[in-house]
């Protein structure tokens, strides 16, 4: 038993702030008030292995292991929450879905590529009627021959139209309800799939959220993920992943958040400590909760539970001190140069997405009830 | 970085779970309605090794760990926060100041019985006018000869009248102030040492809480803790490790809480259904879980770095916030889910509900906590 991060996470730690610091926060606040996506970063980020953080090096990865993946958002997304918005889809949901359900030759083809960062992966499950009730999608995928034909349309879907690979999910026999969802690997040029409009967000501006458009969209049916009637199973086996990284991300805005304020204003301490107190004490609640829930998921073990409380405390805390923070700095908050609006706008859809808090808390009595 | 309990500290949680729910948990609510204190309970904890476990086993300890001690404690005041401040107030408080600043006499002769528990322990640091500014005392200590002399009362102690040993706290140089502040062992039965009033209390009410008044009280001089002067750093030192005890006792409390609330929503039934049907009910539950998750990890934090040796006042006074704080929310919400019943002696709730309160309050108020968190902030 230890609490501590060892050093071998001190040292990831460290590294990852530096990058943090150095790569990610330097064009930050340009990219998200023009709406750019961080192609640079994500690019010096394949370089180092930091897309492929948590899969082994004969896949194109970084062979770290989950908690270093979950240091690394919670570090990129101090400097910009956008930015780990995408690394935490691409890795959590992009990605993993390959490496766990993914045949040899689909592992060949594109876990590959997308650990070593040259495809940027995204996850579409998420329709107009299916938000928190992701089995009433209506996507369908009709098999002709040696391909797929999906049509329907995807909603709020991060990177899309940047993103090279997209794991989506579609029922091929919707009188079988739930048991029909079944999820493939759709390559960006693929024919009869385009990027629909993209959203105006309140938050999260340099990462692009767009619909999808899958007229019959061609798939080569080698490009299924598991089998047929599988695809809800699979989308549910990636939420611990990717809760876990959210939690990471609401960890590293709030974190930012509570140092800010007191870097712009130190003399903040003498009339605010009690409330800065009881804001760093919550945070450090909440890590431990993200962490744990990390280190389950590195030893392989249930985590469901865990994932969710570590998501749920970790979010609702990001937006509790992001407001707060702004509170405090007062006017300076204001200011051009602060990026306190910024975090105040980014940490609201971290209660929402990868489950809603009221979807983490219908997880956590289950479990807690039916026990 | 690893969350999973060793063998250990398993084994205890096991152990002491089966002990607080046979043996403690069924006399819980009589004990509170007549504020009576077990020393049976306690004598039974001595037995199972519990009343000296993070000490070393040449003082009769159990050579065990801090995170061990924090789930003793938590299990037990998960059926009896009264149970648990008992032990709390003997191993954090009275114990913890000998083993870590006393000498090796007086190891041998106030810590052994302690840790064996054929003596209980307590701690006389809070004055009427010195609560959370602990360096107002007015209790005096005078030397003489190879005597002091002790002068003063001593208000809220835990554990009075039952307890043979007490950590008491005095002036002994009233002109260094807070640098004049000394610490002794003052046995029981000490002429001049006798117990004032018992308070009457809303919570924790089989845990004895009363005065202490010293009238011309001689102790032998070999009975000064650590040097003349330390006083104050001895106590706010015992005040950071307490706090975990405290920390410990909450989430407890919180846990035995959510327990009770949420076998009553499983079979509480209305408008044809178990209320844990309803999200309004089941919401609350999963905040009081996620709740209690986090305080439990915090305060296994702090036990964990104050077992490994290293610092641990931040951890054990945001452990102490957190847990304190989440246990009065959890507790409220279970007499919530109860409704009416919740509201009587019927169900354990209402007592968790009492029970909970003081933790915000003793130890360090949670506006002290914050305050000692904020100063550690302003550090880096």
């Amino acid at each position: 038993m230890s609490f501590n991060l060892s050093e071998y996470h001190r040292g990831k730690q460290e590294e990852f702030r530096h990058f943090s610091r150095v790569v990610v926060a330097p064009e930050a606040d340009r990219r998200n008030k023009e709406g750019l996506f961080p192609r640079d970063v994500l690019n010096k980020m394949a370089e180092r292995g930091y897309l492929g953080l948590p899969f082994p090096e004969e896949w194109g990865g970084a062979g770290e292991d989950f908690l270093s993946y979950i240091l690394f958002i919670e570090e990129v997304s101090r400097s910009c929450a956008s930015t780990g918005g995408i690394v935490s889809v691409h890795t959590s949901v992009g990605t993993y879905p390959i490496y766990y359900f993914g045949t040899p030759s689909q592992k060949n083809a594109f876990l590959y590529h997308l650990a070593s960062g040259k495809y940027l992966g995204a996850f579409a499950l998420t329709e107009e009627q299916a938000g928190s009730d992701p089995a009433a999608l209506r996507t369908t995928a009709i098999r002709k021959g040696d391909y797929y034909y999906l049509n329907g349309s995807k909603t709020f879907i991060t990177s899309g139209g940047e993103a090279d690979l997209y794991v989506v999910f579609a029922n091929v026999d919707p009188s079988l309800r739930k048991r029909g969802i079944t999820s493939f690997i759709m390559e960006k040029n693929t024919s009869g799939f385009k990027p629909g409009k993209s959203e105006k967000k309140m938050g999260l501006l340099s990462s692009p959220t767009t619909e999808l458009i899958l007229e019959d969209a061609c798939i080569p049916a080698s490009n299924r993920l598991g089998e047929e009637g599988e695809g809800l199973k699979i989308a549910l086996s990636l939420l611990e992943g990717g809760r876990i990284g959210i939690g990471a991300q609401a960890l590293g805005i709030a974190g930012v958040a509570l140092d800010t304020v007191i870097d712009l204003a130190p003399g903040i301490l003498k009339n605010y400590g009690a409330a800065l107190a009881e804001l760093y004490t919550r945070l450090e609640g909440a890590k431990l909760l993200v962490y744990r829930a990390a280190s389950l998921k590195n030893q392989n073990q249930a985590c469901r539970k865990e994932a969710s409380m570590a998501k749920m405390a970790a979010t609702d805390l990001a937006v509790q001190v992001a407001q707060r923070a702004i509170d405090f700095a007062g006017y300076l908050a204001a200011g051009e140069k602060t990026i306190l609006e910024r975090l105040f706008r980014d940490a609201k859809v971290t209660q929402i997405y990868e489950g809603t808090n009221q979807i983490q808390r219908a997880v956590i009595a289950r479990e807690l009830l039916s026990n | 970085m690893n969350f999973k309990l060793n063998e250990e500290q398993e084994m205890m949680r096991k152990m002491i779970r089966e002990f607080a729910e046979n043996e403690v948990a069924p006399g819980a609510a009589e004990r509170d309605e007549n504020e009576e204190f077990s020393r049976e309970i306690f004598d039974k904890l001595a037995e199972l090794e519990v009343t000296g476990l993070p000490f070393p086993e040449e003082y009769g300890g159990a050579d065990s760990d801090y995170v061990s001690y924090a789930i003793a404690v938590e299990e037990l005041s998960r059926v009896d926060a009264s149970v648990g401040t008992v032990l709390s107030a003997h191993i954090s408080l009275a114990s913890w100041p000998i083993y870590q600043y006393g000498n090796e006499e007086q190891k041998q002769k106030f810590l052994k019985p302690l840790c064996l528990g054929e003596k209980l322990g307590a701690f006389g640091l809070t004055e009427e006018g010195a609560g959370s500014d602990a360096a107002a005392q007015k209790t005096t200590a005078r030397r003489e000869g190879n005597e002091y002399v002790l002068n003063g009362s001593k208000i809220f102690i835990t554990n009075a009248g039952d307890a043979e040993i007490y950590i008491v706290v005095a002036v002994t140089d009233p002109e260094k102030k807070a640098k004049g502040i000394s610490a002794f062992i003052v046995e029981k039965d000490t002429p001049g040492f006798s117990f004032g009033k018992k308070e009457k209390k809303m919570g924790i009410r089989s845990s004895p809480t009363l005065e202490l008044i010293f009238d011309e009280c001689r102790i032998p001089a070999d009975n000064l803790l650590g040097q003349e002067g330390e006083g104050l750093k001895i106590a706010l030192s015992v005040l950071d490790g307490g706090r975990n005890g405290i920390a410990a006792q909450a989430v407890g409390i919180a846990q035995g809480a959510l327990d009770a609330a949420a076998d009553y929503a499983r079979q509480r039934e209305q408008f044809g259904q178990p209320i844990a049907n309803f999200q309004a009910v089941s919401f609350m539950l999963a905040d009081a879980a996620t709740q209690i998750e986090a305080s439990r990890l915090l305060t296994y934090q702090a036990a964990f770095l104050e077992s490994e040796g290293l610092p641990y006042s931040k951890a054990s006074a945001m452990a102490k916030l957190y847990a304190a704080e989440a246990a009065m929310e959890i507790t409220t919400n279970a007499v919530q889910i109860f409704g009416g019943y919740g509201y009587t002696k019927e169900y354990p709730v209402e007592r968790y509900m009492r029970d909970a309160k003081i933790t915000q309050i003793y130890e360090g108020t949670s506006e002290v906590q914050k305050l000692v968190v904020s100063r550690h902030l302003l550090k880096g």
